[in-house]
């Protein structure tokens, strides 16, 4: 197949089209701004609706309002536009309504700066809104990988009915590589018998809604959502493992990070330090099964993020607290260079690390 | 404000002897001042440093100077290869911001200067597409009034100027946003670190499309210098071609298990 030369968020906007997305509502910020500018000039090609809203809470109601009628529809943004989309996101897990959210992160808190960070893991994984809900959170580190996982990311929406975000960073939205424009597999998908798409009087009006003033019910809702949760913690985790079988020190990094790990890994390994990488490529759920299998082999393992520490305590809590788990991080938009990822394997190797 | 990605210890020089390959073609023909425009990822910036230290080797005593015009991208940007730019006797204009991660689109009063200096040499770095180009139109007069040339950088392997018709189009919205005319092509088809001779080779054709639709010649090919003896042994009298040797690494990540 052709190859054609992509910037990362570009191949999530063709990636979202390919999956059959013809729905996207949006609001630019810096640096997720081309997949909204890439969409803009090619959903009108496909017969697809670009709709710039007027902010950031309009889009997220809007394709809150499009995966009801049961359409795929995606939005993207990145960092503090997430936050303003929390409500909506949240509405959207309790009316249980299939959608790709994107987050392409900068650094913050608050309004941050433009340039490409991991710290919105605890939002992703923990709380994108309130009340008992999940998101899937898959994480890309290559721009083939991109097109790859926003595909099935709308299928994995379809399938448990929930919104899926794509967790990106500015690094892996702004930088280019050569892609195939390949299409994953089709999937077996679930009828969308729920969807409002009008009774045309043959049967009884669908709802969508949130809403459930009686406890009981409401608490059925989330019991039944949770029934969903434990089959996608089951059957859902994906994740890469890089010269862990014989690895001392275990690397977790995710995204952009995991890549400039392995320039880190490679170096450590002309020194004789053996060390490997465990890439988680869903944060939620966390693919923690294959981090407790390394547990026993391994001496000691560095949680690489650009952050102040957040996928750190996923890491913690997956091996039991039974081996020492020390922190690499970044924050604010500054990115690790291999050099220093280096030396803090040499540091872990030679014990004097806590 | 600044120092976050600033040049020092992630800008990696690959300058494979590439100045010591003698070439009939030499850009001094050109105009005093250059100005590179296209779609958005066509290659532009690195265009533009390499162009500059060319010009610079091959007009030592002349000044140069290269103008980072770019006021849509935040991320990769001319300005980025400040430091290796100077070492090499070129001069950078950039806005106090570039790179500083403000999302100020401010141009430096500085590049004036370029106009009104008739003795040097510059090279421009405009931003992507028609919305790129507006900072240009702010010196159009100028531009119109001075030696100068805007080229069009081509990229047949970009999703969104992949068909000729596409880059013509992408052409006349420069035009119209900058109102600057464009004065020749440049064609700078590539995917990045796996550009094959093959792929060089095989935008010949998309050019010379792109050249009849545009009603303006290609000027030059440009690829990785390390293409260039392959390239040079094939068919390729039509196209004066121009070795890429200065490359910037922003992140430590490239090609990380091609070594193993």
């Amino acid at each position: 197949m052709e190859k054609v030369l992509m910037k990362g968020n570009e191949a999530l906007a063709e990636a979202a089209i390919m999956a059959g997305c013809r729905h996207f509502f949006g609001y630019p910020i810096t640096p997720q701004t081309e997949v909204a500018a890439y969409m803009s000039k090619r959903m009108p090609e496909v017969n697809g609706l670009y709709l710039q809203a007027e902010s950031e809470i309009a889009s997220i109601n809007m394709v809150l309002g499009a995966a009801s009628a049961g359409v795929r529809v995606m939005t993207s943004s990145s960092s503090p536009g997430i936050s303003l989309m929390g409500e909506g996101i949240s509405y959207m897990a309790g009316c249980d309504l299939p959608a790709v959210i994107v987050n392409i992160q900068r650094g913050g808190p608050g309004l941050g700066g433009i340039q490409p960070a991991q710290s919105d893991y605890f939002q992703a994984t923990r709380a994108c809104g309130h009340g008992d809900f999940h998101l899937m959170v898959l994480a890309p580190n290559s721009i083939q990988e991109i097109v790859d996982l926003t595909q099935r990311a709308f299928n994995l929406a379809d399938i448990y009915r929930t919104p899926v975000m794509i967790l990106g960073d500015g690094i892996l939205g702004q930088m280019m590589e050569p892609v195939t424009l390949e299409r994953i597999p089709e999937a077996e998908l679930p009828e969308k018998s729920w969807a409002t798409t009008g009774t045309s009087g043959k049967r009884r009006k669908n709802i969508t809604t949130s809403l459930w003033l009686q406890p009981d019910k409401l608490e059925k809702s989330n019991f039944a959502r949770f029934e969903r949760y434990a089959l996608i913690q089951q059957k859902e985790p994906l994740w890469e493992e890089y010269l862990t079988e014989d690895a001392d020190i275990v690397l977790v990094a995710y995204g952009a990070v995991s890549r400039i790990c392995k320039n880190a890994i490679i170096a450590a390994r002309e020194k004789g330090v053996k060390a490997g990488l465990l890439r988680p490529i869903t944060l939620w759920p966390f693919p923690s099964r294959p981090l407790l299998e390394l547990v026993d082999r391994v001496k000691t393992f560095i949680c690489a993020e650009m952050s102040m520490g957040q996928m750190i305590e996923d890491v913690r809590a997956a091996i039991a607290y039974r081996k020492p788990v020390t922190l690499c991080g970044h924050t604010g938009g500054v990115v690790h260079t291999p050099e220093e990822i280096l030396a803090q394997i040499e540091a872990a190797n030679g014990g004097t690390q806590p | 404000m600044r120092g976050i990605f600033q040049p020092q210890g992630n800008i990696v020089i690959i300058a494979r002897g590439c100045y010591n390959i003698p070439h009939p073609f030499t850009l001094m023909t050109g105009a005093r001042l250059t100005v590179f425009a296209g779609h958005y990822g066509s290659g532009k910036t690195l265009l533009a440093i390499n162009y500059a230290a060319r010009l610079k080797k091959e007009a030592p005593d002349r000044r140069v100077r290269v103008v980072d015009m770019d006021i849509v991208n935040p991320y990769f940007r001319s300005a980025d290869a400040g430091e290796a730019m100077v070492r090499l006797g070129v001069e950078v204009i950039a806005s106090a911001f570039a790179g500083g991660g403000l999302e100020a689109p401010a141009l430096p009063a500085e590049i004036m200067s370029v106009f009104d200096d008739k003795e040097s040499l510059a090279v421009i770095d405009l931003g992507g597409d028609d919305r790129g180009a507006l900072a240009l139109g702010s010196y159009a007069k100028q531009m119109n009034e001075t030696d100068s040339r805007m080229l069009l950088v081509c990229n047949c392997y970009r999703p969104l100027s992949k068909e000729p018709v596409m880059a013509r189009r992408i052409k006349e919205e420069i035009e119209a946003a900058s109102g600057v005319r464009f004065a020749g092509l440049v064609n700078n088809s590539n995917l990045a670190a796996e550009t094959t001779a093959l792929d060089v080779s095989r935008s010949f054709a998309y050019m010379r499309e792109v050249s009849a639709l545009c009603g303006l010649p290609v000027l030059f090919t440009a690829c990785r210098q390390d293409l260039l003896p392959e390239l040079e042994a094939g068919e390729v009298a039509e196209h004066n071609l121009f070795g890429l040797s200065i490359f910037y690494e922003k992140w430590g990540f490239n090609n990380a298990e091609s070594k193993l």
